[in-house]
């Protein structure tokens, strides 16, 4: 989600400094982690880069859901190869957060005890089989959208990270698409599971891209900073124009009634999610919210044990190839 | 018993192996303790799935009446699978997790490197190319069990008990029935009993290193390889893999 409930600091750093940095911005220069940078901007990164780690560690769960029940092998061994793309993902954001100046344990207590967030999309169930063709192509394919412009971020890890990401999504977009085209031109029962998928996901998928510009009072100054590349409803806007018309190619009925082809605006116009059930996601009142959250802190406290016996067994080592010097 | 119904059992034993520990490593997918092993555990579920197409894909040529690696893997019941029984143990924890996996590495990538010797030149291509897969997972699992083994107390306590647990489903790899014989007479495999020096000292220089005991008796349970008995985990397993594909017969997924 990535660009989702992104607040920026009102800046309290040297005017000069601050008037400087603005001018290497606009020059198209990127950041790097030794520069000066304001204490605003560090802050801000720092929740957007590890909102995205998160929600590629938290997505594991909604497509793991699946692993153990994909159909044919194949179908596994896709998922597999997704689910891990995935955890890299969230490893090389987790490395970029860090040069920042944060630790990854330090990110992951803050995803624990709920201090930081993670994609709203991953509160939202995987019911059937076609979901997780449905989370491939509409999920990664909205992700796509909001981090293709961001691979030109003014962060260089985080940019260097988007395009690397960037590349993979669009593999993933693209088997997602086919899982659920293969669904959607099956049996009568696939073609009903494809359309449950689509009528679900469509909203939630909606919602990645945040609320509306007219209330996201924060979004000026991470665009002058380019963190942020696009308005919210930009790309929201995209997502709709580029997805109605694989909708139709699928087959499958659009999953709002409000959706209509604008000649004037030259883009489809389409009904708004529903923004009082989005604030309530991220408040903690999503499908998932509680049963995620238990998972990610389950797989945390039972593996301290591993994470100590694996550091203590580093340090024995450490200690043994001194003494042999 | 003729040479092609021995082969296909064989083939399904290594396929059945790779099957369901695979399916097993899954059930990992993000609850591991670190990031880095959820990307290892899913790599090696991976690995595991792609030989599984390859022995079961044989399997179904061998047979000959048309079945695919996915007909195989979805459509038997229990008393048709050929897997040891050690793989379809449940994960347990960790620990658990990474002890199986390293005794069923340590025979794996000893059986692979026979395999690539094969007579029959289909069995030596997927012997070659699951091997260099194998040699990966076994240095993985050994550096964790060593890791763990040799590392706090806990740590130490819970392999011990995980070793102590896995034990018993040792003994069953070693285990040569007709079918190994046949193979062996035709070339394409090793005999099972052949392989255990090897094994023993494999795996007794890693415990070793990891500063644990490897248990006393040499009792091993038995009924995987043959399919003669199962353990009650495999049922259980089977519902949830196959489950799609039970309930909904002849579409394409
Ligand atoms: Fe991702
Ligand atoms: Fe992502
Ligand atoms: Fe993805």
């Amino acid at each position: 989600m990535y660009a989702q409930m992104v607040k920026s600091e009102a800046a309290q750093d040297d005017p000069e400094k601050l008037a400087a940095f603005q001018a290497r911005i606009d020059a198209g220069e990127k950041i790097e982690p030794k520069d000066w940078m304001p204490a605003a901007y560090r802050k801000t990164l720092i929740r957007q880069i590890g909102q995205h780690a998160h929600s590629e560690i938290v997505g594991q769960l909604p497509e793991g859901n699946w692993i153990t029940r994909a159909p044919t092998l194949e179908r596994k061994a896709i998922l597999l190869a997704k689910v891990q793309d995935e955890a890299g993902h969230g490893l090389y954001l987790y490395c970029a957060a860090e040069t920042l100046g944060v630790s990854r344990d330090e990110l992951t207590e803050m995803l624990l005890d709920g201090r930081m967030k993670y994609s709203s999309i991953f509160n939202y169930p995987t019911l059937n089989w076609s979901d997780i063709g449905a989370v491939g192509w509409l999920v990664d394919g909205a992700a796509i959208i909001n981090q293709v412009p961001l691979q030109r971020t003014s962060f260089g890890p985080y940019s260097r990270a988007m395009i690397r990401v960037c590349k993979e999504e669009s593999f993933h977009a693209r088997q997602g698409f086919d899982a659920i085209r293969k669904m959607a031109e099956g049996t009568p029962e696939q073609k009903k599971m494809a359309q449950d998928s689509v009528n679900r996901l469509w909203f939630p998928a909606l919602m990645m891209f945040g609320p509306s510009d007219k209330e996201s009072v924060h979004s000026e100054q991470s665009m002058a900073w380019k963190i942020k590349m696009n308005t919210n409803d930009e790309l929201r806007q995209k997502f709709v124009d580029q997805t109605v018309p694989q909708i139709e190619f699928l087959g499958l009925d659009l999953p709002d009634p409000g959706i209509k082809w604008n000649e004037e605006r030259g883009h489809y116009d389409y009904t708004d999610p529903d923004w009082s059930e989005f604030f309530d996601v991220i408040k903690g009142n999503g499908p998932c919210n509680t049963d995620r959250l238990a998972a990610r802190n389950k797989a945390w406290d039972d593996g301290a044990w591993v994470r100590d016996g694996l550091m203590a067994h580093a340090k024995k080592k450490a200690a043994a190839s001194v003494a042999a010097e | 018993m003729t040479r092609d119904e021995a082969f296909l059992q064989f083939l399904l034993r290594m396929g059945d192996n790779t099957l369901i520990l695979g399916h097993r490593v899954s059930e990992w997918c993000g609850h591991s303790p670190v990031l880095e092993e959820d990307i290892a555990l899913a790599n090696t579920a991976l690995d595991l799935i792609g030989q599984t197409q390859f022995w079961l894909g044989l399997a179904g040529e061998v047979q000959g009446d048309g079945k695919s690696a996915d007909d195989i893997a979805f459509l038997r019941d229990v008393w048709d699978f050929r897997n040891l029984l050690l793989v379809e143990v449940p994960n347990g924890d960790f620990g658990r997790t990474l002890m199986r996996q390293f005794l069923f590495d340590a025979w794996h990538s000893i059986q692979l490197g026979h395999l690539m010797k094969s007579s029959d030149e289909r069995v030596a291509a997927i012997a070659e190319k699951a091997s260099k897969e194998v040699a990966y997972h076994l240095e993985r699992s050994a550096d964790t069990v060593v890791g763990l083994g040799d590392g706090t107390e806990e740590s130490h306590r819970r392999m011990q008990e995980s070793l102590d647990y896995l034990w018993p489903y040792v003994g069953e790899m070693f285990q040569s029935d007709e079918v190994d014989a046949e193979m062996v007479a035709a070339g394409i495999a090793p005999d099972p009993a052949s392989l255990r020096d090897d094994y023993d000292a494999l795996i007794t220089r890693i415990l070793a290193d990891a500063t644990l005991t490897i248990p006393d008796s040499r009792f091993g349970h038995k009924g995987g390889r043959t399919g003669k008995m199962h353990t009650e985990h495999l049922g259980h397993l089977l519902t949830q893999m196959q489950w799609l594909q039970r309930a909904y017969p002849g579409s394409n997924w």
